[in-house]
């Protein structure tokens, strides 16, 4: 025992002369920290309703509650937080991909009801709704990468000489990689038209489970490894990792898990059901309406016998896409499976309507799915030129291996894929090329990635230029003359706005050739005219019934010339119908 | 202390688990005689939430949030571990970026930091002493204040993460620290005035709560409670992670391996995490990435594997052996905390002859915390 050691500890009191440093009341509680993970907030108009914060919340804290009605690219669903369950943890926020989430740094909220600590943020108004503060989504922490896999592609310079195929494809790797990135969510299945299983396939091919990733993808598309290549993927344009980032490549990594089985049927069983025994159907197409029919009625059972009168069937995907997008091995190895699964295929036979008739007759149903392979005119003087062609034609020709001629300098009128398929080609077959397209660049509807490999590959684009004719040059060739266009606002919301003429003003371009591509309509009179006009409208259109029957008893039809989208995939969900519809028809007679 | 009367009779008492004078949800079941303890048993399971089961049914991320629950006091040991066990498995702990490994080192230490100024204060307040749990506490707080800048939340961080960390240091960040440390700093005279130099706690804690050094081997003891018998063993030195090889630091040690020895290793180890706090805010990268970039942390598959992680805390070798299995979540993880020894194996042993007024304050001293025997 000292005596310091008695004394020393009352010279404390000395403190209670100094100021507090301890806040008298609840009152005066300063804010929360600026990243403080306080009470959640939602900007419900970015918000997608998802659902990937209900997915990590390990609390099972979040349930997706509808709030609207779901429409393409968001579920109407928005999060629901329970705080008797929430840790604030914040991983609902960081995870959140299209960053809507988000956590005031309000920390004190009183009251005597226990279930108003249950609400969904931006929904149901909080004080702190417009805290500016508070947790948010950070760009240096991520739990998925936001940026895509860049796919390689072939140098333009070099593939502009060959006839190679331009996209390289994903490597092994690089396929799990951009696989790993994927939520989940889902939201992409509701915006293919064929309601292809994404999320599953690309989680087989994440988890390396290729084979398993061929076989959910062929439950719903015969076709895969074409809409691996070309599909116009509507999938990515909802993908919630994409209201952000970059979405999900879910077209390539498709064709990356199709490329991977050279031998399809090594994968997929083709075993036949009996659903279907003892009934025939007659498809008229071999494009992807009628493929897709063909291959689903033969699993089911049916004996299906497919026509075309293209040396290969594929339809526009064949005779239109050209190789260096989707080559013919990719085309021949499905086409090989359609075999396997009992398809009768007869190509290089063009059905007329005496045959339509007998068909009719025998089948239980025939499937009519011929395309549009009537293209549209120009409307211009001078159209019926010798040098003046339809790009339909221009690329079937050259796929039917018939001689095509395109000279040194060419022009392509349109803007959609046809064009910028025929001009691509036309570069290929060493002609410089020069596209005409009446409204503006963002108006075209090709797609924007084609539109920027075609300029890569020394394609020039004239935007807003109005053909007016075409006339004969002194000394052989021709000059395309058109017309600049100002742009007028669209006439009814939502439709793209118009171009108009400038008068008075004229540019000439001196062209050995000029490519028609503004278009093309179905054309019904192989079935004779009586026929065609039963089955479709005056300028060959077909409505149909939910499962793709005509006005016409058994006659079935799918396709480009039904749905206005005119892409591959909706042709194959048109197909994927029509099984359905003939399954029915099946069973009914059955009775 | 002796006995001053003679019992025969044997009492029979519980001591918590509802007892302010236990350090969280435990009891110890008593015999005594007089007031003098004969034997003992520890009682856990009042806190048992199971956070090793249950992450085994969560995704990695998903096991994220749930560790630093297993450490109220010093979260950070937690998050940190199961980071650097599953970095390891995954075959990523060599890419996580410098920054991260300086920012994870600076919150490690701050941590210990928070939690050895809390023990601190509870050793004294567990006598009866006031100011110094109170004052202890505020500087805590101000410490919290930092940790909720930093990482959102003052208690549950949530924020050393798979890669790196989960945030960058916020704008302006070492400046405020630095006035929290200068703070604490400033206080620390105080408190050795009303502790070190008050006999009331001398004569309670010098020579109370010996703890015999060949039981360091056999029972697997660790942090002050080791380091207050003079042995030099610090897994910061031992076997340095992260950041530690850089900074100048020494082990504390002191003498006497009794309450006293093991407070004034606790009262140095303050001014030594100030002094490395400020060496890492002088020295620590200002650019760069703080977390690595994975194409999914949500999917993340890590290939079969074992490993056991430590890292020193505050109270001693915090240890995760982690087992993954090829999927997506854990196989086993178990959680080594050296409350575990400290608090159920060492305490039992210590028991028989201790006074029972000087229970709590024993408690305090070996820094048992429940959460962490009952993962
Ligand atoms: C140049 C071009 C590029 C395209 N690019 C893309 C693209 O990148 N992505 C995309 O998704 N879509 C693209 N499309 C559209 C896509 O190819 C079509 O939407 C799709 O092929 C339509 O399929 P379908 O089933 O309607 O039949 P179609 O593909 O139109 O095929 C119809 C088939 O019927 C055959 N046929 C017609 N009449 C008869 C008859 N009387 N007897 C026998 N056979 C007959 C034809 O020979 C043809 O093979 C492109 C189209 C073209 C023309
Ligand atoms: S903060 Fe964490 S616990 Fe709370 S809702 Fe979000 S994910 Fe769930």
């Amino acid at each position: 025992m000292s005596l310091k050691h008695i004394i020393t500890p009352f010279s404390a009191w000395v403190r209670a002369f100094t100021k507090p440093y301890t806040v008298p009341e609840a009152k005066t509680m300063r804010p929360g920290a600026p990243r403080y993970r306080g009470w959640h907030i939602n900007d419900t108009d970015r918000c997608v309703g998802c659902g990937t914060c209900a997915d990590i919340c390990q609390n099972e804290a979040i349930d997706m509650v509808r709030v609207d009605e779901p429409v393409n690219g968001d579920a109407g669903l928005r999060p629901r937080v329970d705080y008797g369950r929430c840790c604030w943890c914040a991983l609902c926020v960081d995870v959140c991909p299209s960053a809507s989430l988000g956590m005031s740094n309000e920390y004190v909220w009183v009251d005597g009801d226990a279930d108003v600590f249950r609400y969904t943020p931006g929904v149901d108004e909080k004080p702190w709704d417009e805290s500016a503060l508070g947790w948010r989504k950070d760009e240096g922490f991520h739990l998925f990468d936001p940026d895509r896999v860049p796919m390689p592609h072939l140098d333009p310079l070099e593939r502009v000489k060959t006839w190679a195929e331009v996209v390289i494809g994903y490597a092994e790797e690089e396929a799990r990689r951009e696989a790993a990135r994927c939520v989940q969510c889902g939201l992409c299945i509701a915006a293919c038209p064929a309601r292809m299983h994404i999320p599953d396939y690309i989680a087989a091919i994440r988890d390396g489970d290729d084979a398993e990733a061929v076989r959910i993808i062929y439950d719903n598309n015969p076709m895969p490894e074409m809409c691996g290549k070309v599909c116009t993927r509507n999938c990515e344009k909802v993908c919630s990792i994409g209201v952000k980032g970059e979405a999900i490549a879910i077209r390539w990594l498709k064709r990356y898990a199709t490329e991977r089985f050279d031998d399809l049927k090594s994968v997929i069983d083709v075993t036949r059901s009996d659903v279907g025994k003892g009934h025939t159907v007659a498809i008229v197409g071999g494009g992807p309406s009628g493929f897709t029919a063909a291959y689903y009625l033969a699993l089911r059972g049916f004996s299906v016998t497919i026509y075309d009168e293209l040396p290969r069937l594929g339809g526009a995907t064949f005779f239109g896409i050209p190789k260096y997008r989707f080559p013919l091995p990719s085309l021949d190895k499905q086409v090989q499976l359609l075999e396997d699964a009992g398809v009768r295929i007869i190509t290089d036979h063009r059905v007329e309507a005496e045959e339509f008739a007998r068909l009719r007759e025998e089948c239980l149903a025939v499937f009519v799915g011929t395309g549009l392979m009537k293209p549209y005119r120009l409307g211009a003087h001078g159209e019926e030129l010798d040098g003046v062609i339809f790009a339909l034609e221009f690329l079937r020709d050259y796929h039917i291996d018939r001689p095509v001629e395109v000279g040194e300098k060419v022009v392509v009128v349109g803007g959609g894929n046809v064009a910028i398929d025929a001009s691509r080609l036309a570069r290929r077959l060493g002609a410089d090329v020069t596209i005409s397209y009446r409204r503006r660049e963002v108006d075209m509807p090709a797609d924007e990635e084609e539109i920027e490999d075609a300029r890569a590959e020394g394609v020039e684009i004239f935007t807003q230029s109005i053909p007016l004719r075409v006339e004969t040059r002194e000394g052989g060739g021709l000059t395309y003359v058109w017309g600049p266009a100002e742009m007028l606002p669209a006439e009814e919301p939502g439709k793209r706005p118009r171009p108009q003429l400038i008068e008075g003003v004229e540019h000439r371009l001196d062209v050995d050739r000029v490519i028609v591509a503004i278009g093309q309509g179905p054309d019904l009179s192989w079935m004779g005219d009586e026929t065609a006009h039963a089955v479709g409208d005056k300028r060959g259109w077909i409505s149909t019934d939910e499962f793709g029957a005509t006005a016409v008893d058994g006659v079935f039809a799918g396709g480009d010339l039904v749905n206005p989208v005119a892409d591959a995939i909706s042709a194959i969900a048109d197909g994927l119908r029509v099984v359905e519809g003939i399954v029915k028809r099946a069973k009914a007679k059955q009775k | 202390m002796s006995n001053d009367y003679d019992v025969t009779k044997e009492t029979h008492l519980w001591f918590g688990p509802q007892h302010p004078g236990v350090t969280g949800n435990m009891s110890v079941e008593l015999w005594l005689k007089g007031d003098t303890i004969q034997r003992g048993i520890t009682h856990v399971g009042y806190l048992h939430r199971g956070f090793e089961k249950l992450m085994e049914r969560r995704t990695f991320i998903q096991s994220f949030p749930i560790v630093c629950r297993i450490c109220v006091p010093e979260p950070d040991t937690n998050e940190y571990l199961l980071a650097k066990g599953l970095e390891q498995l995954g075959g990523i702990y060599d890419d996580v970026p410098e920054k991260a490994r300086w920012i994870r080192t600076l919150t490690l230490e701050m941590a210990r930091l928070a939690a050895t100024l809390m023990v601190l204060g509870g050793q004294v307040g567990s006598m009866g002493l006031g100011p110094v749990p109170q004052w202890m506490m505020t500087l805590r707080d101000y410490v919290l204040d930092s940790f909720e800048e930093l990482s959102g939340h003052r208690i549950y961080h949530m924020y050393i993460v798979y890669g790196g960390v989960r945030r960058d240091l916020p704008e302006g960040f070492e400046g405020r620290l630095e006035k929290t440390l200068q703070t604490i700093e400033e206080r620390l005279p105080w408190i050795d005035r009303l502790m070190f130099e008050n006999d009331v706690f001398r004569k309670r804690a010098i020579g109370i709560g010996y703890v015999p050094p060949e039981w360091v081997d056999e029972m697997s003891l660790s942090g002050p409670i080791v380091r207050a018998m003079g042995i030099p063993r610090d897994v910061r030195k031992d076997y340095p992670y992260e950041v530690y090889p850089e900074l100048d630091f020494d082990v504390i040690t002191e003498e006497g391996s009794d309450m006293f020895a093991r407070a004034r290793v606790r009262r140095r180890e303050i001014a030594q995490s100030i002094n490395l706090i400020r060496q890492m805010l002088a020295d620590m990268p200002k650019d760069g990435p703080f977390c690595l970039k994975l194409p999914s942390l949500m999917h993340w598959r890590i290939p079969k594997g074992q490993t056991y992680v430590r890292a020193e805390a505050s109270r001693g070798e915090f240890g995760y052996f982690v087992v993954t299995d090829g999927t997506d979540k854990v196989r086993r993880v178990n959680v080594r905390g050296p409350s575990y020894v400290h608090g159920v194996s060492l305490l039992e042993r210590m028991l028989p002859g201790t006074n029972i007024s000087d229970l709590s304050s024993l408690m305090v001293s070996l820094q048992t915390c429940p959460p962490e025997i009952e993962r």
